[in-house]
């Protein structure tokens, strides 16, 4: 019944869920056979309702549309030769769009060239052999000093650090010893006894890691600590429940990108998927982005917010305190690490960071290993019972 | 029944419940149908999610078997509970002195469905319905991965299994809408059970037909007005956008107070049926004149 669709489509359907494939999208076999019973039962000459039927099986995320609707333009545009001879289209430079699908699809196909500073990566360290002292030294280096060598090594360190983030009780409910009285399981046991409540059961709100969010600043003024910070979020990503964004003159969300298992591939990804690295600084407007689009989405169940960044800002400080008022309102607790901090005589003199530090909860440092380890304990000793 | 229905069928019948889709929804929904598959319904607060479902069952005839998600929900919630009360008083009132097959009967009457709380999950798969009912898990973005877990084996089998009873087949698998509101994301395996449909803000023309048809009571000018201003409402740098749900409350209320075209003094004094945050009213506050001359000209 559901393999009625026209014998020669299927190799171009197929041909359609690669390039999707291609693009990031989840086109695997099985949405490839609902997409084939789907088109049974679809008129194939009505265009859009082609579109349409393709589109809800293909797509499962809002960010995922625009994708969706590039690659169908490039695919099934009627005259284009190639989409009809089952190639799949997409690394020509001609397509058939327009510049803002076409721009759309460049960026999920990574055809723009990583910008992100990577070089003389092939080298292969050893493992750390030096032994403790060096390793503590390391640990206390500013990431801005650090040759390449020594940023393979601090990758190591922070890989293994053993990141923990506050935990917050949740409303779903375990068996304890303590705590309410659970009538089910003890009313399940007095059945047993003839109706006499022979034990009283108890249970107690389950406790559940805080998310957390990370914003980060990849603009010009903070390009030598880019890199590594990004090795920390991937460290913590792999553990946590992390929401991450980068931003400069703007905010990209790139929780999705860190989620490889694999650092270079998740940082190769990070890199394609921002177009602003070491562009300018518009913190308050980042911010902004970030409370109206994700505040709602990312900050639900009590979430830690850490923003990165040296608050050298060229935007409106108001603004800046506006949005961060916002931000902290939404958020357990807001951390601020700005690098700089660890720089002798630093003062947060900065128009940016002046007008940030009434809204932050901690104001911590962020230049080397040892920081981050600060980091990672503060993080681990707020409870759900702190409170500002 | 459901077999008959064309996407021309379906658009055209949520247009007789005046619910203005459009023609893309109209084929999610009708591959749902066919597919028998999940649908998953993404989209801004307001947007007509939840109606959506309530609107479909109401077209197939069907019953609307709503599941509200909450943190926390758990099977006692979802699925099925016992009555325990009753369970208790029944046992203690056979009393002290019956024998072992005495409590064996016993025990099999109390766990038999007599005592059995059938909640939404649970009535939907097990039910005698002529027509296939509609199951509207609403806001499944609002409850945690352990339920989302357990909704994905539900979506696949179609049966609950109760210990004391044994497991229970769908003897017809309900027409399953979920709705989320993004405010995280749902786990991708169940998406991948489901067709997926976001619903996007309508357009102005849109906008104006939906409030024509779920408020009636507002005034031809007024309703256009009214959509065109929070159009432009939409425009601006809001921390909430107001959804469709919002437009019909101010076209509403500028109904009750008799208003049949929108000035600035009425738009100030109502703003609140659409902003519900302090920094927004202000905001738009300042901008008052120039959005309704905007709103009139449109």
């Amino acid at each position: 019944m559901p393999e009625s669709a026209s014998p020669d489509l299927l190799p171009r359907l197929g041909a359609f869920a690669r390039l999707l494939h291609d693009a990031g999208l989840e086109a695997g076999p099985r949405r490839l056979t609902d997409a084939t019973r789907a088109l049974a039962f679809i008129d194939l000459k009505q265009q859009t309702d082609f579109r349409n039927a393709l589109r809800s099986v293909f797509v499962s995320r809002k960010e995922d549309l625009p994708t969706f609707e590039a690659a169908f333009d490039i695919f099934w545009a009627p005259l284009d030769p190639r989409a009809s001879a089952g190639v799949i289209p997409g690394r020509s430079l001609a397509l058939p769009l327009s510049p803002e699908r076409a721009k759309v699809w460049a960026n999920a196909l990574g055809l723009n060239t990583s910008q992100m500073n990577r070089k003389g990566e092939d080298q292969e360290f050893p493992a750390s052999s030096s032994g403790y002292s060096a390793e503590e030294l390391l640990r206390n280096k500013d990431f801005e000093q650090m040759t390449w060598a020594e940023t393979v090594q601090v990758r190591r360190l922070v890989e293994q650090a053993p990141w923990r983030v506050a935990e917050r009780r949740t409303r779903r409910l375990r068996p304890a010893r303590s705590g309410r009285i659970d009538l089910r399981r003890s009313a399940r046991h007095a059945i047993r006894s003839s109706g006499e409540l022979m034990n009283l059961f108890r249970r107690k709100p389950r406790v559940r890691r805080r998310p957390l969010v990370l914003i980060c600043d990849v603009s010009g003024s903070m390009e030598r600590y880019s890199r590594l910070l990004m090795i920390f979020a991937h460290a913590i990503a792999r553990r946590e429940d992390l929401e991450a964004f980068v931003f400069s003159t703007r905010l990209t969300r790139i929780t999705r990108l860190l989620r490889q298992r694999d650092l270079d591939r998740a940082l190769e990804s990070v890199s394609k998927g921002v177009h602003d690295f070491s562009g300018g600084t518009r913190i308050g407007d980042a911010l902004g982005t970030f409370n109206r689009q994700w505040g709602r989405r990312v900050l639900g169940h009590g979430a830690v917010v850490i923003i990165i960044s040296d608050g050298w800002d060229r935007g409106d400080p108001v603004h800046l305190s506006a949005e961060l008022m916002h931000l902290r309102r939404s958020a357990h607790r807001l951390i601020w690490l700005n690098p700089l901090l660890g720089t002798e005589g630093y003062q947060p003199l900065t128009r940016g960071m002046a007008a940030a530090l009434p809204y932050c909860d901690d104001f911590l440092t962020a230049h080397n290993v040892q920081a981050l380890e600060d980091l990672g304990r503060l993080l681990a000793s707020l409870d759900s019972r702190t409170s500002r | 029944m459901t077999a008959s229905l064309s996407i021309d069928d379906v658009e055209r019948r949520l247009r007789e419940r005046r619910y203005i889709g459009d023609r893309s929804l109209a084929t999610s929904i009708f591959l749902a149908l066919q597919l028998k598959k999940p649908l998953f319904i993404e989209g801004e607060a307001g947007v007509g999610k939840t109606e959506a479902a309530k609107v479909m069952a109401d077209v197939l005839g069907a019953r609307l078997i709503r599941l509200q998600c909450y943190e926390g929900i758990d099977l006692a919630h979802a699925v099925y509970e016992w009555n325990y009360p009753r369970q208790l008083l029944h046992i203690r009132l056979l009393g002290e002195g019956t024998d072992k097959t005495d409590r064996r009967t016993a025990e099999r009457e109390i766990f038999s469905s007599e005592f059995l709380l059938r909640r939404p999950l649970l009535d939907a798969i097990d039910n005698d319905d002529a027509t296939p009912p509609v199951l509207l898990i609403d806001e499944i973005d609002r409850s945690d991965e352990e339920f989302e877990a357990f909704l994905l084996e539900l979506l696949s089998e179609f049966q609950v299994s109760i210990p004391e009873i044994g497991t229970i087949k769908a003897k017809q698998v309900p027409f399953v809408v979920i709705t989320s509101n993004r405010t995280r994301e749902v786990h991708d395996a169940l998406k991948r059970r489901c067709l997926y449909h976001w619903i996007d803000y309508p357009d102005l023309d849109k906008e104006v037909e939906i409030v024509r048809a779920r408020a009636p009571e507002a005034a031809d000018g007024l309703a256009r007005e009214v959509a065109a201003l929070v159009q432009g409402l939409r425009g601006m740098d809001l921390y909430k956008v107001p959804g469709v749900a919002e437009t019909l409350d101010w076209a509403r209320s500028l109904a009750a107070l008799g208003a049949t075209r929108i000035d600035a003094n009425l738009v100030n004094a109502t703003m609140g049926a659409a902003l519900k945050y302090q920094e927004d009213l202000e905001k738009v506050r300042e901008q008052v004149p120039a959005l309704v001359e905007k709103a009139q000209r449109a």
